[in-house]
């Protein structure tokens, strides 16, 4: 028996006969029972301390090293292997097998066990508190004017309409004579038109989308069913109702046999898509120099704010002889309707905005609290 | 229009509990607009009485303040005060403090009693005021609420009234009555007088009109050698139309023109808008409300000689009634006499001529001049008056001499005025031409079935007249009607009067069309993208400064930068359109940094606008006629170039500091990838270089460019003096970008390639290069030595410092290979790579970073 080995009154039989395991076999004619109840003994013990006494990584690792160190009880036993008879090797040899394998399946199963509790614990300690967290991303949004003629133009797209663009910066003619507004008639006075320099060149910002009427009539191909969303300008201050800059939609269509008939079943349509089943059109007399007969269009707003009730929203009529002929198109045998109405004020009343000021200062408030508004 | 329903009520069935709402309602059915109600008892109610002053004791009080103590009689004498309230006494003479000393005792007064309310919530009470109680008021004409005049109380003898004490001021000053306020559409001149209103609410109300001025023309005397001498003499008739086609002049003596004009009158004047000047001139401007026609009364004895109606000569001047001297015109109208000017025709008299409260003998005139010009005088001269807004809408050309009888009337009924038998009426109006409707023109027009009765009692009831003859209506207009020219004016009337709810609803067939245009597409696209990344849209004037287009927008190689300017802009400021978005959004960041928001992504999409080689074109092609392609061409070349840009603003950070996570800044990168972000939207494939703008950080500023490599815009970190100067947030990072160029790149039909399922192998590249390199630069030198197996490449570091020599740097790629068809081997990967780095090497010098 080994000087060194860490013995005292409290250790084990079991480690003693284990260490000792040589002299054991050879002083005792039983023996070897002892050594085998000793590997019993002292699986046992390890077992226990395995599972009893190994609450972490660390005391797992002593009680390994308790058994398996260099002083451990089955390492001392080992080292005694070679110098054992040849029965009591071959024996010992197994019993030595058996409790190994058994003991690296406790402490593997142990610490299993003790990773799935410090996983379980981990994610405890992880976790955090997810009302607190604000978007990294900012709130954006679109202009409502955008969403709005969006809107109103996949009606129209629905329909087998397209959209058209045109210039902002028109030619006078476009703007007003090829629509048929006389040059000294008051009806130019009423479009407060801001004028471009120098006078010579004819130039204006559009008074009215309508100028893309006469571009779409000019370069397309007879029927012309088209709408054309777009900003308008006029000299106006800009108020809680009025603004220098604004939108309007314009429908234009142009075909064999239309009749005022297709220009309110096309306008009835519309306003039952934006306004619901329960909104409709009424027409009213009015004038303008590029339609006759010309009209007024109220709405029925079945979600006014105050109740539903008629809203003048925009003017409309049958295209005047004289701006088909403006187009080279033969008036006697094709005929058309136009409508128009202004973005801004839809959106005032569609909407609820209280005043134009929001619509065109840009206050980031305004377009978020539309977001992505389908 | 204001329409005083008393007198709409002498000329059309109006009920006679109708209100000015009512009547509104009512002509907007035939098309007129709603506009305002003018109602004094909205503001006024009594008891407002007649009373008598029959004493007043002036005493001066420790202010200074001299009042008169009065006592007024509100009840005939030896009659029972029937009024009861607090305040009001029986004995029927009310005890008053008046403040103003413009009457006498015996002066008939309007006594506001206590509980009178007087316009601006004035409640009339009986107080304690200068050791009196004061129970009521003597009233001013302004206390009242139907005049300025403040020089003291109203004394109704001086507007030459002598009621019965206790009599209804109200109902003496005709404030009961009230208006209804219409929008009348250009075309319809007519319709500024009660007479074409009535017509109108007949219309309505499917009621027939009577025309009182038929009556009136019946009993105007014929033309005779007497009358004023008038001489029509346009040497420059506008479009070829003499700028006079009629002139009656009629003439009556022994005018009292200092008459007080009765209430009756000015209080239809008043309730109309006009304010009450003298007794001839409200009678003028009574007629005209009345039938439409403006009028002009000349004072006979300051006119010299004979009327002369001619164009203004060079250099001429005159003196209108409003005392300004103005310049002429030698296209404008003049009324001459052998003095020289004396009125500008149809807009304005002059004032050697003018009526006052002495003239005794008046020359009416009663004239049509030709709309245009009339327009046009009146814009020159910046002078629009009620007779202008009526000559240049057209006035009835058979309405002269009826006016004219009809002021002459009046002259005479309210001045005491003599009758002259002179008459003048010079006539040279044509009749109008008959217009051909054929009979189912209106019904394929308007969509609905007319029948042949129901045409002509519509057009009847406008005033036409109508011939049927099989296939056609004759229809010749109203002389009153100058806007009906043709069937579809027509078609409009009838459609009209037969009610625009009849015409049924439906729904036309559009042929089969092609959707949105890509560029449609692209745009919505691009917004969208923005706005779900996190920025918001806004939309600014783009009104702008010079300076502002000068520093934000860059000219096209070797040109020099040119703005489009308004002539009469809101503001002279901002006079000049944006050839780039970032002025307005400037403005808006600001906007939005003054309203407390630190953390700001905003962007606009809109039209700038560039000055094209040509400006605008001379030619200005007529109405109804397409003009010749060559004409065409030139309008449209001298539109100016309007792209569509977009651009954005990056301030403050993206995130605040919150639970787990620190604050992230904005920087220039973001605004760097919101053109990728605007690019990948619409598939155009974009390039970065190291740019130079003179708004942007000289260090932080990317080019954008196309594959043409022209450029698209410009991102980055602003210029810190920029920021400084506008005091706007340190590191503020901007892009703009040409969307309409960036559009000519977009993306095609993609040819698809396949998906192969290799694996890839993954290796990284550290090169040492001069600092001055850009890593785009070498990047591409990289992928062009790497060949085909290179599938993806990107930066991942820049170093510079420790380890590096100086105006060196590392900077390193993470390049990835993959075969199409096999698994690549190490060696492969490497090969590519080897030959990756020796480009590089071969192109910059680059040596791979031990």
């Amino acid at each position: 028996m080994s000087e060194s080995l860490p013995q005292n009154a409290n250790t084990p039989e079991s480690y003693r006969i284990l260490a000792n395991i040589k002299d054991v076999l050879e002083s005792s004619e039983n023996g070897l029972d002892t050594v085998r109840q000793a590997f019993t003994d002292e699986f046992e013990r390890a077992n226990t301390a395995i599972k009893e006494h190994s609450a972490s990584f660390d005391e797992l690792k002593e009680t390994r090293l308790a058994f398996l160190g260099d002083k451990g009880s089955f390492t001392l036993a080992n080292k005694q292997m070679r110098e054992l008879s040849k029965e009591h090797k071959a024996e010992v040899g197994k019993l030595m097998g058996q409790a190994r394998g058994r003991l690296t399946k406790a402490i593997d199963a142990r610490t299993h066990e003790l990773e799935e509790e410090r996983d379980a614990r981990i994610l405890v300690e992880e976790a955090v508190d997810v009302t607190a967290a604000s978007p990294r991303r900012p709130l954006g949004g679109r202009h409502p004017l955008g969403i709005l003629q969006e809107r109103l133009t996949d009606t129209f797209v629905a329909m087998g309409w397209e959209v058209a663009d045109g210039p902002e910066i028109e030619s006078e003619w476009f703007n007003f004579d090829s629509l048929n507004f006389k040059p000294d008639h008051p009806a130019r006075e009423l479009q407060d038109t801001f004028f471009i320099e120098p006078a010579e060149a004819h130039l204006l910002l559009r008074t009215h989308t309508s100028p893309v009427q006469m571009r779409s009539l000019l370069t397309r191909e007879l029927p012309v069913y088209v709408v054309c969303p777009g900003r308008v300008y006029r000299t106006d201050e800009l108020d809680a109702t009025h603004t220098p800059v604004f939108h309007q939609i314009e429908g234009l269509a142009v075909d064999k046999g239309l009749t005022m008939a297709h220009l309110k079943g096309t306008l009835n349509h519309m306003v039952k898509e934006m306004f619901g089943p329960e909104a409709k059109i009424r027409l009213r007399p009015n004038y303008f120099p590029f339609t006759e007969p010309s009209a007024e269009l109220d709405l029925w707003h079945p979600g006014a704010k105050g109740g539903p009730q008629w809203i003048e929203w925009g003017g409309c009529g049958m295209v005047h002889p004289n701006v088909l002929r403006a187009a080279g198109i033969d008036p006697e045998v094709y005929s058309g309707f136009a409508f128009g109405m202004g973005i801004e004020r839809t959106l005032m009343f569609r909407n609820d905005v209280p005043d134009m000021h929001d619509i065109i200062e840009g206050d980031i408030r305004f377009s978020q609290q539309f977001g992505m508004e389908i | 229009m204001r329409i005083p329903l008393s007198w709409l009520r002498e000329y059309a069935p109006v009920p006679a509990d109708a209100t000015a709402e009512d009547v509104m309602e009512t002509l907007v059915t035939v098309g007129f607009e709603e506009e305002a109600v003018h109602r004094p008892t909205d503001e006024l109610s009594g008891p407002i009485v007649v009373g008598q002053v029959l004493s007043m004791e002036p005493e001066t009080h420790s202010n200074g303040k001299t009042v008169n103590w009065c006592q007024v009689r509100v009840v005939p004498e030896g009659q029972p005060q029937t009024l009861t309230g607090k305040g009001i006494e029986e004995s029927g003479v009310q005890g008053i403090i008046c403040g103003a000393h413009n009457f006498k005792v015996g002066d008939k007064v309007v006594v506001t009693l206590p509980g009178a309310v007087l316009p601006g919530g004035f409640a009339i009470t009986a107080r304690k005021t200068y050791g009196h109680k004061s129970a009521g008021m003597i009233a001013s004409v302004r206390e009242l609420g139907i005049g300025d005049d403040h020089n003291g109380i109203l004394v109704l003898s001086d507007i030459g009234l002598d009621p019965e004490i206790g009599t209804d001021a109200m109902e003496l000053l005709g404030l009961y009555d009230q208006a209804a306020e219409v929008n009348v559409t250009p075309d319809r001149g007519y319709a500024f007088s009660i007479r074409g209103i009535a017509r109108e609410y007949c219309h309505a109300t499917h009621t027939e009109f009577e025309d009182f001025v038929l009556d009136l023309a019946e009993r105007a005397p014929a033309a005779n050698n007497s009358g004023l001498p008038v001489e029509i003499s346009d040497e420059a008739p506008i479009h070829g139309n003499v700028g006079c086609t009629r002139f009656v002049a009629r003439q009556v003596s022994g005018v009292n023109s200092a008459a007080p004009t009765p209430t009756w009158m000015s209080s239809r004047l008043r309730l109309a808008g006009v304010r009450s000047i003298s007794l001839p001139v409200d009678i003028s401007n009574y007629v005209m409300l009345e039938t439409g026609q403006p009028l002009h009364f000349y004072d006979a004895d300051k006119l010299d000689g004979g009327i002369v109606v001619r164009r203004a000569r060079t250099g001429e001047k005159l003196t209108t009634l409003d005392d300004k001297t103005r310049e002429l015109n030698t296209e404008d109208l003049l009324i001459c006499d052998q003095s020289g000017p004396i009125g500008l025709a149809g807009v304005m008299g002059g004032a050697t001529t003018e009526t006052s409260s002495d003239t005794t003998t008046i020359i009416i005139e009663a004239a049509r001049f030709d709309e245009v010009s009339i327009a046009r005088t009146s814009r020159r001269h910046k002078l629009s008056s009620d007779a202008s807004k009526r000559f240049e809408r057209g006035v009835d050309f058979k309405l002269q001499a009826a006016a004219a009888q009809r002021a002459v009337d009046l002259l005479v009924e309210l001045a005491g005025a003599t009758v002259e038998e002179g008459v003048t009426d010079f006539n040279n109006t044509v009749e109008n031409e008959p217009i051909e409707l054929p009979t189912g023109y209106t019904s394929a027009r308007v969509g609905v079935e007319y029948s042949e009765a129901q045409i002509v009692d519509a057009l009847t009831e406008i005033g036409a007249e109508v011939v049927s003859s099989g296939e056609n209506f004759k229809v010749t207009a109203p002389s009153w009607r100058p806007d009906i020219a043709d069937k579809e004016d027509l078609t409009e009337e009838i459609a009209r009067l037969v009610g625009y709810d009849k015409i049924p609803s439906t729904l036309p067939v559009a042929p089969p069309g092609r959707g949105y245009t890509d560029e449609q597409v692209a745009r919505r696209r691009v917004l969208d993208a923005l706005a779900v990344a996190g920025m918001t849209e806004v939309q600014a004037y783009p009104f702008v400064a010079q300076t502002a287009n000068n520093l934000w927008a860059t000219p096209e190689a070797g040109q020099k930068l040119e703005s489009i300017k308004l002539a009469n802009p809101i503001a002279e400021t901002q006079a000049w359109l944006r050839r780039s978005l970032m002025p307005g959004l400037v403005e808006v960041l600001k906007r939005n940094l003054s309203r407390g928001f630190k953390n700001l992504a905003i962007f606009e999409s809109g039209h700038v606008f560039i000055p094209g080689s040509q400006t605008g074109s001379t030619h200005i092609p007529g109405l109804g006629a397409k003009p010749g392609d060559d004409v065409l061409a030139d309008l449209n070349a001298g539109i100016p170039f309007q792209p569509r840009y977009v651009a954005g603003l990056f301030a403050g950070n993206e995130h605040a500091e919150m639970p787990g996570t620190t604050a992230r800044a904005y920087d220039w990168r973001d605004a760097l990838d919101a053109v990728q972000l605007i690019a990948d939207a619409t598939g155009a494939e974009i390039s970065v270089v190291q740019g130079t703008h003179q708004a942007f950080h000289p260090g932080r500023t990317a080019e954008l460019r196309n594959s043409e490599g022209e450029t698209l815009g410009f991102a980055g970190e602003l210029h810190p003096k920029l920021l400084k100067d506008n005091d706007l947030p340190e590191r503020t990072c901007a892009f703009e970008v040409d969307f309409t160029r960036m559009l000519n790149d977009k993306s095609d039909r993609v040819e698809a390639y396949g998906i192969f399922g290799y694996p890839a192998t993954n290796q990284d590249v550290a090169l040492i290069v001069d600092a001055t390199v850009p890593a785009a630069e070498i990047s591409a030198a990289l992928a062009e030595g790497a060949g085909d197996l290179l599938e993806d490449i990107r930066v991942f570091d820049d170093y510079r410092g420790v380890g590096i020599e100086e105006g060196k740097k590392s900077v390193a790629f993470a390049l990835r290979f993959r075969a199409d068809d096999r698994t690549l081997t190490a060696e492969e990967a490497s090969a590519s790579r080897e030959a990756a780095i020796a480009v590089a090497a071969e192109r910059f010098g680059a040596v791979l970073r031990g």
